[in-house]
């Protein structure tokens, strides 16, 4: 037994620095002073975390990420805080169907979507390409804003939200002062894991470029196909904490719990 | 309940899904077997009958298998070694199978970049022990598409798994034991089928995933086509767009048929679901 341990933790010590070696080589390429990517470096240089903030097409895609993921985030609460409510809530016949299609966008494939968004939205409907993108992001966060919600209703006991409305509380009045607050961190996390879903979405936004309208990760990868500088290193280091940083806070809200279940 | 306000809470989704994923999505269907008005499949023939289609067709296959099969073999013991794991290194290990998993596609396929390129890590290390004398051709084939979707889709069947593994009673183990098996004889015997049904999800989403994934091959693969940077060629670069809607609807029903066909097997195993 406690030799097949050993060589059960040797063999997932492997496996994970196969998952995470890469990750920490580029960060140490990133330090990189000369113009190509080399490892190991051949000294440290910050010279390519400055030249982020001096290629202007980064910090514009950047913002346009930023822009995009928050206001889509926004659409997402609006459109899917009822809608998980209601199926948590209730009974009703064709629950399962509607369940089924709130859910469903995480089940077509990517790059699908991203086309027929492309085909109806901009070609047919005729809207403008920063609004096929907002809505493109809207729709892959719904999923997962009202999975983590749901799940968060899911260990809410409804029989205090009868008890505010037999004490004369209105329907809209008990959500607001009952449901939400107890809801709270649940949708939090569920703002941050779908902000991370949209932040670096590539299938939807590959579509949807146009004249000065790019977000972070297509500007990433055209710039990658064309150039081999440090460049990606120090932007893919800064992702990382940043993807790290709100890891740690969804943790703080939820735990992993809700990533683990399928 | 007032049907009224159930309207009220769904209406807004539901009308935005609809008109911004299910009827693109129908119309994209329809307009592949009417292309001008008249029902026809000539879209679907002329795509199988081409063999540059069906080459690529095939490659996606082959990486998907592959990619599949060494997630599982990765994947399936060490999702076992955490699951057993004191809480504190578990907690930790959870932690950095998640990581990856919310960290961008761009970045992950971009750090094999510098790993399999001709002057990559790799190639710089095996000529300077002496066991290679020209550089490998790895980067821009499907090898290295397959390395960078290992490295994707791993995290996700270690956590699916664990989910499983963390809600089996391991007393049963301690039962078998104690009844004279082997540790591996109650592995093999208790451990193992309980969690087929989770290997086999997690086995869904990673074969499904490697089969439509666009950004690890359009970074890693070069050249070499998937259906879905082919879906992508078609188009953008080559603005045919029939083509592009035939390879969506295509790509829609493998999805469909994988993930139906898998959750039916699994649901059979596991009647409780």
């Amino acid at each position: 037994m406690k030799e097949g341990n050993r060589g059960l933790s040797l063999y997932t010590l492997l496996v994970f620095v196969f998952l995470l070696g890469p990750l920490v080589i580029i960060s140490i390429t990133s330090f990189e002073p000369g113009t190509v990517l080399k490892f190991p470096p051949e000294g440290f240089s910050l010279r390519w975390y400055r030249n982020i903030f001096e290629v202007s097409m980064f910090m514009e895609t950047f913002k346009t990420s930023i822009i995009v993921s928050m206001l889509g985030n926004l659409l997402a609460l609006l459109l899917g805080v009822p809608a998980a409510y209601a199926l948590s809530r209730f009974e009703f016949r064709g629950r399962d169907t509607l369940n089924a299609l709130f859910l469903s966008p995480v089940l077509i494939p990517g790059i699908v979507l991203g086309f027929t968004l492309l085909r109806y939205l901009i070609v047919v409907y005729g809207l403008p390409i920063y609004a096929g993108l907002l809505i493109g992001h809207t729709v892959i966060m719904l999923p997962f804003i009202i999975r983590v919600i749901a799940s968060s209703l899911a260990n809410f006991d409804f029989a205090v939200e009868e008890a505010a409305q037999s004490l004369g509380a209105g329907r809209l009045e008990t959500f607001f002062k009952v449901v939400l607050p107890n809801i709270r961190s649940g949708i939090l996390a569920a703002v941050l894991i779908a902000f991370l879903e949209s932040f670096n979405n590539v299938d939807i936004s590959v579509f949807m470029t146009g004249p000065g309208v790019s977000t972070l990760p297509i500007q990433m990868l055209t710039y990658v196909q064309n150039y081999f500088d440090p460049t990606i290193a120090a932007i893919s280091v800064i992702l990382m904490v940043l993807t790290a940083a709100l890891m740690f806070i969804i943790e703080r809200l939820m735990g992993f719990a809700y990533f683990t279940k399928r | 309940m007032n049907k009224r306000y159930l309207y009220l809470l769904l209406l807004p989704g539901f009308l935005f899904l609809a008109a911004f994923m299910l009827i693109p999505i129908i119309l994209t269907i329809v307009s592949t077997f009417m292309p001008d008005g008249s029902l026809t499949l000539e879209g679907y023939m002329t795509f199988f009958r081409d063999g540059y289609f069906n080459k690529i067709l095939l490659t996606t296959l082959r990486v998907s298998v592959v990619t599949t099969l060494v997630c599982v073999v990765l994947g399936y013991p060490a999702a076992y070694y955490i699951s057993r794991a004191g809480i504190r290194k578990k907690s930790i290990l959870l932690a950095l199978s998640i990581f990856p998993l919310l960290t961008s596609p761009v970045v992950r396929s971009f750090s094999w970049m510098i790993i399999l390129g001709k002057k990559g890590l790799l190639n710089t290390f095996l000529m300077n022990i002496g066991l290679i004398q020209k550089p490998l051709e790895i980067l821009y084939t499907p090898v290295a598409m397959m390395v960078g979707l290992v490295h994707l889709f791993l995290p996700l069947i270690i956590i699916t798994l664990l989910g499983v593994m963390e809600n089996l009673d391991y007393e049963l183990v301690r039962a078998a034991r104690s009844l004279g098996a082997s540790s591996f004889t109650a592995f093999r015997k208790i451990i193992f089928p309980l969690t087929v049904p989770g290997l086999i999800i997690g086995s869904i989403l990673v074969f499904v995933g490697s089969l439509t994934a666009y950004t690890t091959p359009a970074l890693l693969g070069g050249k070499e086509r998937v259906v879905a940077t082919f879906l992508y060629q078609n188009a953008m670069t080559l603005n045919d767009w029939q083509a592009a809607s035939v390879i969506a609807v295509i790509m829609i029903v493998i999805t469909f048929v994988v993930v139906g066909l898998m959750n039916a097997w699994a649901n059979r195993l596991n009647p409780k679901g």
